[in-house]
């Protein structure tokens, strides 16, 4: 018997597990019936999981968090049993703010502080001169475009809120905005930073991994109460979409999963662009330079679909530094609880994994899921009062 | 906003059509400020300048993130606007969602005063949606005439038949094999193009 599901999806590169799963026939060998949706906008894919026209949804990490504490919206529990994606964002300025970038810095131009540093100085220089102050996009205020954004600035001793501006801009917008000068950069998902490099209106500054080594980006998500309705269906989508990632990470494969992603109804880009991103290997100059990075953006491999709770509580403590929500022990507890190793661990017969992993950035202590307010105390920037 | 004025409405929607059935249905419900944003640039900029107490958006548009930022407090946003959900009716929100339209409200405003706009709203994208269907089908049977046209004069020339024995032949043909005459008739369309 087959059971019919809906499942909602941004066409991204990290929707890849999504659309193979689909498209390889791995969702159909589970007894799955997957009809996958396109959407325009991440409130439109909370809102149909929420109501139930969705079965699960390709989700951004922190909106997942936000619906099960009820920020911004009603409040709708979710559970995450499968990552879709590690990492997988980069920043892109224009070129006439990179230039400024490179007049202003002090070491390697792949080092995050070091350009944070840089950006510092090129703001208080524009707020001397009496310049417009900086504008970059990002794709959701519960994004990790938007923490990634934040935690990058803060720590060359930018302000976000007060010396910039942020704003919130649909990915398939960010290129225009970037071209036409309504934003000086951006932080967004593949493969829109190549798009912009491609069109001579970007450089990529920073691949994700730079500032931390991996950060969780998007959740494969289902409303916590299905969940335990349906405990066979959610053991058949991880396993699904574990084949799915580990075709994906073959390099023989990636070809394929390139043409299968570049089609009009999925994410309809060229499919050379989406291979750029799958192997890692980008432009990052409208010159043709070309940076490689192992960890750009991860499908699978090393462990990285397994549910991590210690990511879901480092993006809770951004939430908190940013102002959007007052700490709490018990809705630490409940945002830990929507990452759910144990129900991935039960579909693929993983041995569970020990102890809490620390999360190291490249700037202040590590951060350790039992000391979310020791942590925060270390930043001088933020929204949070202890 | 006085408690018997008008609350100021913006609707965001890049179909004119659909806005200006929306627009007319509120102003015949007596809410006489509706304000259209058609242009996506800058729009929280645009929504600002209007200043509004209720903004309603079609779930096509992707700027309905960018809605979405002006709960959170921050130096761009000047009034807290909160998306219209009434906990405790999930029909509504349900009804809302199907019909492809969403709203959003200043913080604050009765429940009493959005339920009969949004319901307004809901009941105007729904019959745009009637409205695209029909016309789509309209459309399609249209398309359909003219080809079944064609392939009648194809037979007629291929075959010496009238018109009207031509349509026989297509019509029964169509029935053996259970198939719309509009298949039959592109069918023979297309052959004819394959054997010039």
């Amino acid at each position: 018997m087959t059971t019919p599901l809906r499942i909602g999806f941004i066409p991204l590169v990290d929707a890849a597990a999504l659309i193979v799963a689909v498209d390889k026939g791995f969702a159909a060998a589970e007894g799955l019936d997957i009809t996958l949706v396109r959407e325009v906008s991440w409130s439109n894919v909370r809102d149909k999981l929420n109501i139930g026209l969705f079965g699960a949804a390709h989700l951004l990490a922190p909106v997942a968090i936000a619906s099960s504490l009820g920020l911004g919206h009603v409040k709708v529990p979710i559970a995450a049993p499968f990552n879709l994606g590690l990492n997988g964002n980069a920043i892109t300025v224009s070129p006439a703010l990179h230039a400024a970038l490179m007049e202003e810095i002090d070491g390697d131009r792949f080092d995050p502080m070091a350009t944070s540093r840089a950006l510092a100085r090129v703001v208080a220089k524009r707020r001397k001169e009496g310049t417009e102050p900086l504008t970059f996009g990002m794709t959701f205020p519960f994004s990790t475009h938007n923490y990634q954004l934040r935690f990058w600035m803060a720590a060359g001793g930018v302000d976000p809120d007060e010396d910039v501006q942020l704003v919130v801009l649909p990915p398939p917008y960010m290129v225009d905005s970037l071209a036409s000068g309504h934003v000086d950069g951006f932080c967004v998902g593949a493969p829109w930073n190549s798009i912009a490099v491609d069109l001579g209106v970007g450089h990529i500054l920073h691949f994700v991994a730079d500032i931390l080594p991996s950060a969780v980006e998007k959740v494969l998500a289902v409303r916590q109460d299905w969940s335990e309705k349906h405990p066979d269906v959610v053991t058949s989508l991880v396993r699904a979409h574990l084949r799915a990632a580990d075709f994906i990470e073959q390099p023989e494969n990636r070809s394929e999963v390139a043409r299968l992603l570049a089609q009009p109804e999925r994410i309809g880009v060229d499919a050379e662009v989406i291979q750029r991103t799958l192997d890692g290997r980008l432009k990052i100059s409208p010159d043709g330079t070309m940076r490689e990075s192992s960890r750009y953006l991860l499908v699978g491999r090393e462990a990285a679909a397994r549910p991590d709770p210690a990511q879901a509580a480092w993006l809770y403590a951004q939430m908190v530094r940013w102002g959007q929500t007052p700490f709490r022990a018990d809705a630490l507890r409940t945002v830990m609880a929507v990452f759910r190793p144990d129900l991935y661990d039960a579909a693929t017969g993983t041995a569970p994994a020990d102890g809490v992993r620390t999360i190291s950035a490249f700037a202040g202590p590590p951060f350790d899921p039992n000391d979310v307010a020791g942590h925060l105390a270390a930043f001088r920037i933020g929204r949070w009062t202890p | 906003m006085s408690a018997e004025s008008s609350p100021k409405i913006v609707i965001v929607d890049e179909s004119p059509i659909r806005a200006a059935i929306l627009e007319e249905g509120l102003r015949e419900a007596g809410f006489t400020e509706v304000v259209h944003i058609s242009e996506m640039q800058s729009l929280l900029s645009r929504i600002y300048a209007v200043d509004p107490d209720i903004i309603v958006i079609d779930l096509e548009n992707p700027s309905r993130d960018v809605l979405e930022q002006m709960f959170q407090v921050s130096r761009a946003v000047r009034r807290p606007i909160a998306m219209f959900v009434d906990q405790s009716d999930a029909a509504s929100i349900q009804a809302s969602v199907e019909a492809g339209v969403s709203a959003y409200i200043v913080d604050g405003l009765k429940k009493e005063r959005i339920k009969p706009i949004l319901d307004l709203c809901v009941s105007r994208f729904n019959a745009f949606s009637k409205l695209q269907d029909e016309l789509d089908r309209t459309k399609h049977a249209l398309e359909e005439r003219k080809v079944i046209d064609r392939a009648k004069g194809i037979l007629m020339k291929l075959k010496g038949l009238t018109e009207e024995e031509a349509y026989v032949l297509m019509r029964s043909t169509a029935m053996r094999e259970k198939k719309k005459i509009g298949e039959i008739a592109q069918s023979i369309l297309t052959a004819s193009e394959l054997l010039k």
